[in-house]
């Protein structure tokens, strides 16, 4: 195949990748979408399977490589359970960055298979600095994507953990990275300890910034680890020349990067403060100084009743709701209440799972229609002619101190108004604080009823009531 | 005139598609965020062209000598690994992602 139709049908994969993005403006293109990512993939391959020099070794290889990992892959598809969506995808960026590292490391030891070697099978100093940043960001992401797991797992504690003079050891790594980048370039790629180096260095960096940010910022970290695979991606494609991975590279680097930045909103934070971690350290305090009151307890019974003769029900999820595999409760609970002629909508808040759009799939998965699925902005001000506001699981997303007490913590969230609702029935295991370690006032509001219990159990009994 | 690097065309692919992705992620509506960092994941597991390219190494030019020999073998040993990590990712990305898709109904009327 000629270099020139080779180049030409890595342009056409990179559209299609784009097209694929592009479907997921509706679930009704998304499918398509999909396809169409699927058809780019299978273009890449095939372009560089034609104009690579195969030999038996080789084939073996590529075809025993792709049986184990795409069977891997095939089943892991097949069975990870919605909730554990986040773990996945860390564990998915963790393999895009040690592929990134892998061949850079190859390009390093064989350029004439990249052909980027000169006729004395040097490397030029451009190449050498991209495939230094393709595996730097690549170990980085690995190592990162890593400790994100862990965290997501629960494999490791979701509290952060703080070094001492965490900032000067990471700035510390980055400038040794810097060096040894530089000396590998003026060595003209045969200072290869130098190219290990940067390798190992930006695993320990890679661990180091993720481990001091706590489990409430994951989403953040997740997002961001997307799109640090995705700029190791495009260091490596501009050392291959290869347009496919160039703009793949840029298409998920800032699709990760926008991602990040939607959960800080929707979280109140700044990027910087995230990265700089430590959040969660002093949640205790706060929740110790919140005011006490007298919160009004109610029963299945209360809720069925207040709910089935009400207009218009808004349903707000969170994560809790997840956790206690509630949602097919919930649905069950939503249509009979639709069979009594009430509204039943949901109402989502950015950060309401463990990653962007998480809830959206937790409820889509137990076959609620996505077209009464809301984002906060769409519903908020439906909450004042709600007649109830049914808050399964979610906790500091309802939080009004978020709007009128600027000494909490979570002060200027946006956050849904479910106190504006006729009634808000909360279903919550205890009285204690929510994930950020605020503490409710919502609670202790007049129109505010308790149902305490598992979120399951809480809704199955509703349902009981309600048949 | 001299002739531009090619550097040079390569770097306005890449900035031109931040462009595009930028637009393009902003126009993907919140519900699908999830599926779309599974298929991001996906797509960027298109590095497999790389480890192809290290699988089939060979030992390169006579100049290059046995130095380039052992590189190669070296070399088609990452790119093994690197082709099973990459597709792992690119199946379990597509296929998670198609899994997803499949639940997203509409409201029946």
């Amino acid at each position: 195949m000629s270099v020139n139709l080779a180049a030409l049908l890595y342009l056409v994969s990179g559209i299609l990748f784009i097209l694929a993005l592009r479907g997921l403006s509706s679930p009704e293109t998304a499918r398509r979408g999909n396809v169409f990512g699927m058809a780019g993939m299978a273009v890449a391959i095939v372009t560089t399977l034609l104009a690579v020099n195969l030999d038996g070794l080789s084939l073996v290889l590529i075809v025993a490589g792709v049986a184990i990992g795409g069977g891997i892959g095939a089943v892991i598809a097949r069975r990870v359970p919605m909730t554990a969506m986040p773990q996945l995808v860390a564990a998915f960026h963790s393999l895009v960055g040690m592929a990134a590292v892998l061949v850079a490391a190859a390009a390093l030891y064989a350029p004439e298979a990249f052909h980027i070697a000169d006729g004395l099978g040097n490397l030029k100093h451009l190449s050498l600095f991209e495939l230094s940043m393709g595996t730097a960001i690549g170990a980085i992401t690995f190592s990162g994507s890593v400790i994100a797991f862990a965290k997501l797992n629960g494999n490791m504690s979701g509290a952060p953990i703080i070094l001492p003079v965490r900032h000067l050891i990471n700035i510390g790594i980055g400038l040794f990275i810097a060096v040894m980048i530089a000396f590998l370039m003026a060595s003209g790629g045969d200072a290869k300890l130098a190219f290990w180096l940067i390798t190992i260095a930006a695993f320990v960096l890679g661990v180091t910034l993720i481990i001091p940010i706590g489990g409430a910022d994951m989403p953040v970290v997740v997002s961001m680890l997307n799109s640090y695979s995705g700029w190791a991606a495009a260091a490596l494609g501009f050392t291959l020349e290869n347009t496919a991975l160039l703009v793949t590279g840029a298409l998920v680097g800032s699709s990760g990067a926008i991602l990040s930045y939607i959960m800080c909103k929707g979280m109140n934070r700044s990027f910087i403060s995230v990265i700089l971690g430590g959040f969660g350290e002093s949640g205790d305090a706060a929740a110790e100084a919140g005011p006490q009151g007298n919160a009004k307890q109610g029963s299945a019974d209360d809720a069925a009743f207040v709910m089935k003769n009400a207009g218009k029900v808004i349903i707000v999820p969170g994560y809790g709701m997840a956790v206690a595999q509630a949602q097919h409760a919930l649905k069950e609970m939503a249509d009979m209440l639709k069979e009594e002629g009430v509204d039943v909508s949901y109402a989502i808040h950015p950060v309401a799972g463990r990653m962007p759009g998480h809830m959206n799939v937790l409820l889509a998965e137990a076959q609620v229609p996505y077209d009464e699925v809301f984002e906060l902005e769409d519903i908020n001000s439906s909450f004042s002619n709600a007649d109830v506001a049914f808050v399964i699981g979610a906790n500091d997303v309802t939080n009004p101190a978020a709007e009128d007490d600027p000494s909490s913590p979570i002060y200027g969230m946006p956050v849904l108004q479910v106190w504006k609702a006729k009634t808000v029935f909360f279903v919550k295991r205890s009285l204690g604080s929510g994930y950020a370690g605020v503490e409710n006032p919502l609670f202790f509001r007049d129109n505010t009823m308790m149902l305490l219990g598992d979120a399951k159990k809480m809704v199955e009994s509703i349902v009981k009531v309600l048949d | 005139m001299e002739a531009v690097d090619p550097v040079i065309f390569r770097l306005a692919i890449f900035v031109l598609a931040v462009f595009v992705g930028y637009y393009v992620v902003w126009s993907v509506t919140p519900a699908l965020h999830t599926p779309l960092m599974a298929v991001t994941n996906a797509i960027s597991s298109v590095i497999i062209v790389g480890a192809l390219l290290a699988a089939t190494a060979t030992a390169g030019s006579e100049i290059a000598g046995e130095a380039a020999s052992g590189g190669a073998g070296f070399s088609r040993g990452l790119g093994f690994i690197a082709i099973i990590l990459a597709s792992v990712n690119i199946f379990g990305g597509f296929l998670v992602t198609r899994r997803m898709l499949a639940m997203y109904k509409k409201k029946e009327r």
